[in-house]
């Protein structure tokens, strides 16, 4: 069969599609509402690195070490002193119903123990339940208590403190100096929006033409697949560089997200990433049979992206099994590559492999999609 | 493949199969131009199978043919582009106006001088005010009349019809009638399928498909004929009692009941003119002619719905 492509026939199948979107009133709003609200909502409210943690206090024992402890920790920022326990037990309850994430139990004799040298403890009882929100403070006590008792053990009872290390660490936090989680949530968010509305909207456009039986009209006009394709498609490109647009501007103006690399790094990526969405879309739109069934699938497809392409955790983490299947997936690639060139100034060279691995992901599904494509053809 | 000057449509051996199943079987068919064929069956006997085939929608997995003069295996586009497709289904875009279906229809088929040909259309359709409405919120004969239109709107010279009346008042439908003879007599083929008999009645010719296989075809009025079916007329009193009985002969084929007459129908006449004899009481027993109306009960009578299974 020879491949001729007319442009009439593209242009009629892209304004219809405008015109349908434009219709669609709801999804319209969707596309361009749902991200400016995710970027709202997952970039002010994720935090990463809590502070301000309920905390309550079990003083067996009071004087000064105590109290340089105990502002000690309440200056950190991390601990919110709630109260003293009264009575036995409190401490477990307020723990067990959450309205304390630490309580933090002085000993009897703590000070004068100290002061002879026997070494007492201090017992931070934690809520172990969510590691990540007790995490930072836990790691923090150690150097809040030597710093508060540096100050308060001077002179003749310096023997009492612990003996400093020989050395010094620094830990220099590069391209996000401040720890901020929103550097590292913002530029992320761009890969899981466009996972989200490429892949969905592409295939649920595209059922819907079989499910409303007015791909039987197309198929009986003179109209060539790869026409209707293209028409289809080409909108929701649009809509991806509208969506990403948006997110650039926001990302800069409310989070101060910074724009350190190369744009023609970002620019190659973002469009190859777009593409390779549309075609996961185009892939599901072979195997749903109905919009519904595209919907789902695409919200199958969207938790992994969320969970093992490294955006809300940490991808080193993850056991090696959940990496092979996190490197499968596009948005992994691609939100390195946006995270190494928003902030890290990478250019072109640098994000190389991530480039590479989202074609390699290309050729894979394309090929599928391509092969399902022609059998259900007839 | 040599083009037929006198048949639009020219198809031998046709047949397809999904997953394993065959749909239609070596079907044969000749569509004489200009004609209205009737393309009668039950439900999925394969009606619409074979007319996508015959317009180059589907690929046969064997035989060969062609549609006004083009090969139906290699020339689909060429065919696609000269032939009106209107499917069971309204399938034009509920979410689009009705200018706006039908400017995209005429689009797709490179009409020339385009936006007066849709403004002539919508004049023809008497829905000019209604322009900018939207075609799904039109009633079910609106619709199909719109489709018609959409299908008529590159000025095709073969009409492929899927039970373009299922679900569409009488009205309409005598209304979709008229339409289809003034196009016939524009020198438009029509190959029209529908379950509706009345409808087949008029057609000039027609074909009837069970399990995938052609069972008759031929001019409609000799239909009757070709089957070989001998009718009598029944009236009188008790005529219920008469019917329950009539059945249960082997002479009887079949016994239709128009209001208060039965149509009794047998294909040995001679066993039939002795029934006749045998059974005459207080009910009057006349010849007649039979027509199409009798071939149609036979034939469907002895497919009855071919998703009932039964090999064919």
């Amino acid at each position: 069969m020879t491949f001729d492509f007319s442009p009439g026939r593209f242009l009629a199948v892209l304004s219809k599609e405008f015109v349908q979107m434009r219709r669609d009133r709801i999804t319209f709003v969707m596309m361009i509402g749902v991200p400016i609200m995710q970027l709202l909502i997952f970039g002010y409210a994720i935090n990463s690195d809590p502070r301000h943690l309920p905390t309550l206090v079990e003083m067996a024992d009071e004087g000064p070490i105590t109290r340089a402890i105990l502002s000690g920790m309440e200056t950190s920022t991390f601990f919110d002193f709630q109260g003293v326990v009264t009575g036995p037990g409190e401490g477990d309850r307020a723990l067990r119903d959450g309205t304390a994430n630490f309580v933090v139990v002085i000993p009897p004799d703590f000070e004068r123990d100290v002061l002879r040298g026997l070494k007492p403890d201090i017992l931070v009882e934690a809520d172990g339940t969510d590691p990540t929100a007790i995490g930072g403070a836990a790691g923090a006590m150690p150097g809040i208590i030597d710093t508060a008792m540096a100050a308060t053990l001077t002179g003749p009872l310096a023997t009492a403190a612990r003996p400093a290390a020989p050395f010094g660490v620094t830990v220099h936090r590069a391209y996000n100096p401040e720890g901020e989680t929103s550097l590292n949530i913002v530029p992320g968010l761009l890969a899981v929006i466009l996972s989200m509305t490429m892949v969905m909207i592409t295939a649920v456009a595209i059922v819907r033409e079989g499910e409303r039986g007015t791909m039987e009209t197309l198929i009986a006009t003179p109209v060539r697949p790869a026409e209707v394709m293209a028409g289809k498609i080409a909108p929701y490109v649009l809509v991806g560089y509208v969506q990403t647009l948006v997110f650039l501007i926001l990302a800069r103006a409310l989070f101060g997200v910074p724009f350190t690399g190369s744009p023609l790094a970002f620019f190659v990526g973002f469009n190859l990433f777009i593409v390779v969405n549309l075609a996961l879309g185009f892939l599901i739109s072979t195997v749903a049979r109905s919009q519904m069934q595209a919907m789902q699938v695409s919200f199958f497809t969207l938790l992994p992206t969320i969970l093992l392409s490294g955006f809300m955790f940490p991808f080193a983490a993850m056991p090696g099994w959940a990496q092979t299947i996190g490197s499968a997936i596009p948005a992994t690639h691609f939100l390195r590559l946006v995270r190494k060139v928003m902030l890290k100034g990478a250019d072109l060279s640098d994000v190389m492999g991530n480039v590479i691995a989202i074609l390699l992901i290309l050729l894979v599904i394309s090929a599928i999609a391509m092969r399902r494509y022609r059998q259900t053809l007839d | 493949m040599t083009a037929d000057v006198e048949n639009a449509i020219s198809v031998t051996g046709l047949t397809k199969r999904f997953s394993g199943r065959t749909v239609v079987d070596d079907f044969d068919m000749q569509v004489p131009k200009g004609a209205i064929y009737g393309f009668l069956g039950p439900n999925g006997s394969g009606k619409t199978t074979t007319i996508r085939m015959m317009c180059g929608l589907l690929t046969p997995d064997a035989g060969q043919g062609a549609c006004l003069g083009y090969d139906i295996l290699t020339e689909q586009a060429k065919i696609k582009a000269r032939v009106g497709y209107m499917t069971q289904k309204f399938s034009l875009y509920e979410d689009l106006t009705i200018r706006e279906n039908l400017d995209f229809i005429a689009r797709m088929f490179a009409v020339p001088d385009r936006r007066s040909r849709v403004t002539e259309t919508l004049a023809d359709l008497g829905l000019t005010d209604r322009a900018g409405q939207l075609a799904g919120t039109l009633s079910g004969g609106w619709k199909q009349r719109l489709a018609l239109a959409a299908c008529m709107i590159h000025d095709p010279q073969l009409l492929l019809l899927d039970e373009p009346t299922a679900g569409v008042d009488p009205k309409a439908r005598r209304d979709f009638w008229d339409e289809i003879r003034k196009l016939s007599a524009a020198g438009v083929t029509v190959l029209v399928s529908t379950h509706y008999m009345d409808e087949a009645i008029q057609c000039d010719f027609i074909a009837y498909i069970a399990y995938g296989k052609k069972l008759i075809s031929g001019v409609a009025a000799e239909i009757p004929k070709m089957i070989g079916l001998s009718t009598y007329r029944v009236t009188g009193p008790d005529i219920t009692a008469l019917e329950t009985r009539l059945r249960a002969e082997d002479a009887v084929a079949q016994v239709a009941r128009f209001g208060a007459v039965l149509h009794v129908s047998g294909t040995d006449a001679a066993a039939l003119d002795a029934l006749a004899a045998r059974m005459k009481g207080p009910q009057k027993w006349e010849r007649k002619e039979a027509e199409l109306e009798e071939a149609f009960i036979y034939l469907m009578s002895g497919a009855a719905d071919n998703f009932s299974g039964a090999a064919a």
